[in-house]
């Protein structure tokens, strides 16, 4: 039979390249330290390089969006992650709540990092900030006709409002900040005067928003900073320009409790292997080399004092960031996303 | 899938044989691979925080709702679209048939995400079409003009019914090729046309292999995540996920996933009572070539156009666009070595298919010799995994493995005193094992199916002139099936080829494959540089699946379509 033939031959072709897929990769001089992370290897990879190359610790990584907190805890004692790097608060406070990182007491780490945005004990520690602002069309809106998040549910911007899902992890977490602010009622009041404002079913990514108020879908939509200054540059689709240049950024709650900001942040793990190499990679995340680049490449605000924002994010101005402390916040997640169920906000 | 569909084996013939090997080996990779679905149920069990009051009084009936109605609308699209082509290039004459007897499986090498965001591209506000509307009749804006979005449940129907109904196509094609002729010629000279012939008795004679392949295509809408969440579409498997990461309440999760498994265990169960005590066997032998009906004129260029369509939106525009990209930026997705990402692919694709067609092989083979109900019940709960979302299941994977690996670990520190850290988790083996639990439901019913029709008499007639089970298997029943086993075997590929959620959970340190590297690009909406591998993966899918189509073709008994 030559198909029987033909699939001896595959096999015999296949295995030996299946067999080199497991193989350790040799360790670097100065040993090696394991990654799980949530953030994406295109911003993460250049940092990594460079920490490897200073230091000589090699930095093994599986990226993954969803479930590394599972295979955390499924792996236990012997997981090999010495680190994690999250995308967003909700994901440190799991990590906090499922018991799998460890303190971390680093003078470098209390000198580089806001008190604010870091955990108490050292659990995690915030490497980056971003505030979720308020894009308003260039044209359409007034100035001074939105000041506040509490604004956007006014009934001035019935059919005017655009948002990306409700359960999206960056709106279930501003959510929770005006939970903290505000309490329960308040807030699903807020949520629910803000869905009767939307111009259409919630949908798309933080970007689609500042494209349907380009288009005139809508004039005002929430959305983190750091996309307006991926779009302002971006020149491979430079239909993406002059999207940002329809709006403008307003922060909000300047004059109250300041704009919600969130942030991205790593966390040692309990069972690190190398936790001293876990460490130096955090602080070497949190000092100024990588810092400037968080910011020039990712248009976000460094957590460290004094690092020089991109010019076209410092060209925003300065802002207020909301003044309670995000471990409080994140406490507040799994109620802001129940209200988003209860007032139906993506359907 | 047939495995669960259709409950009919041999056993009768075969009872004295029941406890061997055979069934003990059957019954202990039932237990393996069933693990990961047993963990989701016990990770059920494990609230505190009771989800479903919430659930039930805010987004559940949506959630309901629009799964049915999702489900609705892609059974009946590929159900239309998978039996209606496969009737015409089985039984008709038109131009370009012998070419779209292959070309509509094309569509299948097309992972649907990668439809979903071709389309997207194509059809929103700034895209060509739209583009090239507003500039042909001088619309300045949105206000002008009404079009249609497709980040909408009708969006997400239309892209999964052209991503999925090859299987349908598939199993119905196989289907018509095995009947009779002489059934539909009877029905003829008795004064039936051809539209009621098809309806009342090829259509009916069908429904078993047509159900297997609806039952796929049905199982893929359930699990599938990608696609709903970029249409924000919110079906049941989308709840699963608000629970289980914006609720951070994994157990809640759990017990939706294992709600899901349900209603399709429930489906699965009413279709076969639907059709209880009916038989599908064919009652005569007489098989000669299907000489195909001819199609004149008009009638003909319709057929053509209804194959056309769904090979030009399932795979011609989809590949199309994916080249235009890639001419641009085949040059730095080399430089991101991609060429290792293709042998991954490659490499893992191949050997879960080998694995995934050795066991179901030799499952359906242990059920064909013996075994009770309860080993039965056992292999068809093992081949659910089909049906599970694959970062839900990729959990269920990782649970019981890293379990194993922590005992291990813990007998040999208590032993020998040394630490044998984690072997299985993490590694290539934990891909490929889950892999196998999400496809053997694939491998596992095409073979049950398949060996369901070689006679009991083949297997006396053999063990009395003394050869044992694996010899009978091996000499005669492989030989005879060879054609499924092959058709399994691509199916499996194929879909490694496109598995995304599972390869990014299971996978080792610093590990791509195709899917997870243009994954990365595509879900920051950079479907141009997604381009170069999403092609990859496209052409790496078309020719096992051009081969596969020659194979049904050959699989027709007493040789030949006629072509």
């Amino acid at each position: 039979m030559p198909t029987t033939r033909a699939i001896a031959l595959w096999i015999a072709l296949t295995i030996p390249a299946v067999s080199g897929l497991g193989a350790a990769p040799a360790a670097a001089d100065g040993g090696e330290v394991n990654l799980y992370s949530y953030r994406q290897p295109f911003l993460m990879k250049p940092l990594l390089d460079a920490f490897s190359e200073r230091t000589g610790i090699r930095v093994n990584v599986v990226y993954a969006k969803k479930g590394l907190i599972e295979r955390l805890k499924a792996e236990g004692i012997n997981s090999p992650a010495d680190a994690v790097l999250a995308a967003d608060i909700g994901r440190l406070d799991d990590l906090v709540a499922a018991d799998l990182v460890q303190p971390v007491d680093s003078p470098v780490l209390a000198a580089n990092i806001p008190p604010r945005y870091r955990h108490p004990d050292g659990l995690w520690f915030g490497l980056t900030t971003r505030a979720r602002v308020i894009y308003a069309s260039k044209d359409r809106v007034r100035a001074g006709e939105v000041e506040t998040y509490e604004d956007l549910a006014a009934s001035r911007f019935k059919g005017r409002v655009c948002s990306r899902s409700g359960k999206h992890a960056y709106n279930v977490s501003l959510l929770a900040s005006l939970i903290a602010a505000n309490g329960v009622r308040a807030a699903e009041a807020w949520a629910r005067g803000l869905k009767a404002n939307l111009a259409r079913k919630p949908q798309g990514n933080d970007r689609a928003q500042v494209k349907a108020i380009k288009e005139g879908e809508c004039d005002v939509a929430l959305g983190n900073s750091y996309y307006m200054g991926k779009m302002a540059t971006n020149d491979k689709k430079p239909e993406q320009k002059e999207w940002a240049a329809a709006v403008v950024i307003v922060f909000p709650n300047r004059q109250g409790r300041g704009t919600h900001v969130n942030i991205s942040g790593a966390a040692v793990t309990r069972s690190a292997k190398n936790r001293d190499g876990a460490v130096k990679l955090i602080e070497f995340l949190s000092g100024d080399f990588a810092q400037r680049i968080y910011a020039e490449q990712n248009f976000e605000y460094p957590v460290k004092a004094g690092v020089p924002l991109h010019p076209l994010v410092a060209s925003w101005g300065d802002f207020k960031a909301d003044t309670a402390h995000l471990a409080d916040v994140a406490g507040y997640r799994t109620e802001a996303s129940k209200i988003m169920d209860r007032v139906g906000f993506d359907h | 899938m047939e495995a669960i569909l259709n409950g009919g084996s041999l056993g009768r013939a075969s009872r004295r044989w029941s406890i061997d090997g055979w069934s003990v080996g059957a019954a202990v990779i039932a237990v393996l691979v069933g693990a990961p679905i047993v963990t989701i149920l016990v990770l059920a069990l494990g609230a505190d925080d009771n989800v479903w009051p919430h659930l039930a009084s805010t987004v559940l009936p949506h959630y309901v709702k629009t799964t049915l109605g999702l489900m609705a609308g892609v059974g009946a699209g590929t159900l239309v679209i998978g039996t209606g082509t496969a009737w015409l290039v089985t039984m008709c004459r038109f131009p370009g048939r012998r070419l779209f007897e292959w070309a509509l499986l094309l569509p299948m090498a097309v992972p649907a995400y990668v439809v979903a965001y071709v389309y997207t591209d194509l059809l929103e506000y700034a895209g060509p079409l739209q583009g090239a509307l507003r500039a042909g009749f001088g619309w300045a804006s949105k206000a002008d003009y009404w079009f249609p979005s497709i980040r909408t449940l009708g969006g997400a129907i239309g892209v999964m019914t052209l991503a999925l109904y090859p299987y349908v196509y598939l199993l119905a094609r196989a289907a018509f090729l095995e009947q009779s002729v002489c059934v539909l010629e009877a029905s003829r000279t008795l004064g039936r046309g051809p539209w009621r012939g098809f309806f009342t008795l090829a259509l009916p004679l069908a429904r078993p292999a047509i159900v297997v392949g609806l039952t796929l295509v049905l199982m893929e809408t359930l699990n599938d995540f990608g696609t709903v969440d970029y249409f924000a579409v919110a079906t049941f498997t989308a709840g699963i996920f608000d629970v289980w990461l914006n609720m951070s309440n994994t157990p809640g999760a759990a017990q939706l996933a294992s709600v899901l498994l349900l209603f399709v265990v429930a489906l699965i169960a009413l279709e076969r009572w639907s059709r209880r005590g009916q038989r599908y066997h064919h009652t005569t032998t007489k098989y000669k070539a299907i000489t195909g009906h001819p199609l004149d004129g008009g009638k003909a260029w319709l057929a053509t156009l209804a194959c056309l369509g769904p090979v030009l939106f399932g795979f011609a525009v989809p590949a199309w666009v994916l080249g235009g990209y890639t001419v641009d930026h085949y040059a730095e997705t080399l430089e991101a070595g991609v060429l290792t990402h293709v042998g991954n692919s490659l490499a893992l694709a191949s050997l879960a298919a080998v694995l995934a067609v050795m066991v179901g092989t030799f499952m359906a083979y242990a059920l064909r010799l013996g075994g009770g109900p309860l080993l039965k019940a056992a292999v068809r709960f093992a081949s659910l995994g089909y049906a599970v979302p694959g970062a839900v299941l990729a959990i269920g994977v990782l649970i019981p493995l890293a379990w194993l690996d922590n005992t291990v670990d813990g007998v040999a520190r208590e032993v020998f005193g040394v630490s044998t850290g984690l072997l299985l988790s993490g590694s290539v083996v934990a891909v490929t094992f889950g892999y196998l639990v999400r496809f053997l439901a694939l491998s596992f019913g095409s073979v049950e199916a398949s060996l369901a029709k070689v006679t009991a008499g083949m297997d006396g007639a053999a063990r009395t002139l003394g050869l044992g089970p694996g010899a009978v298997l091996c000499r005669v029943h492989l030989p005879l099936i060879r054609g499924s086993v092959l058709g399994a075997a691509i199916l499996v590929f194929v879909d490694v080829m496109k598995e995304l959620p599972m390869t990014v959970l299971l996978r080792p340190f610093d590990f791509h494959t195709l899917a997870t590297f243009v994954h990365q690009y595509a879900s920051d909406e950079l479907l141009a540089e997604a381009s170069p591998a999403a092609l990859a993966i496209v052409v790496a899918g078309i020719l096992p699946v051009i081969f596969l189509s020659r194979t049904i073709a050959r699989s027709r008994p007493g040789g030949g379509d006629g072509s």
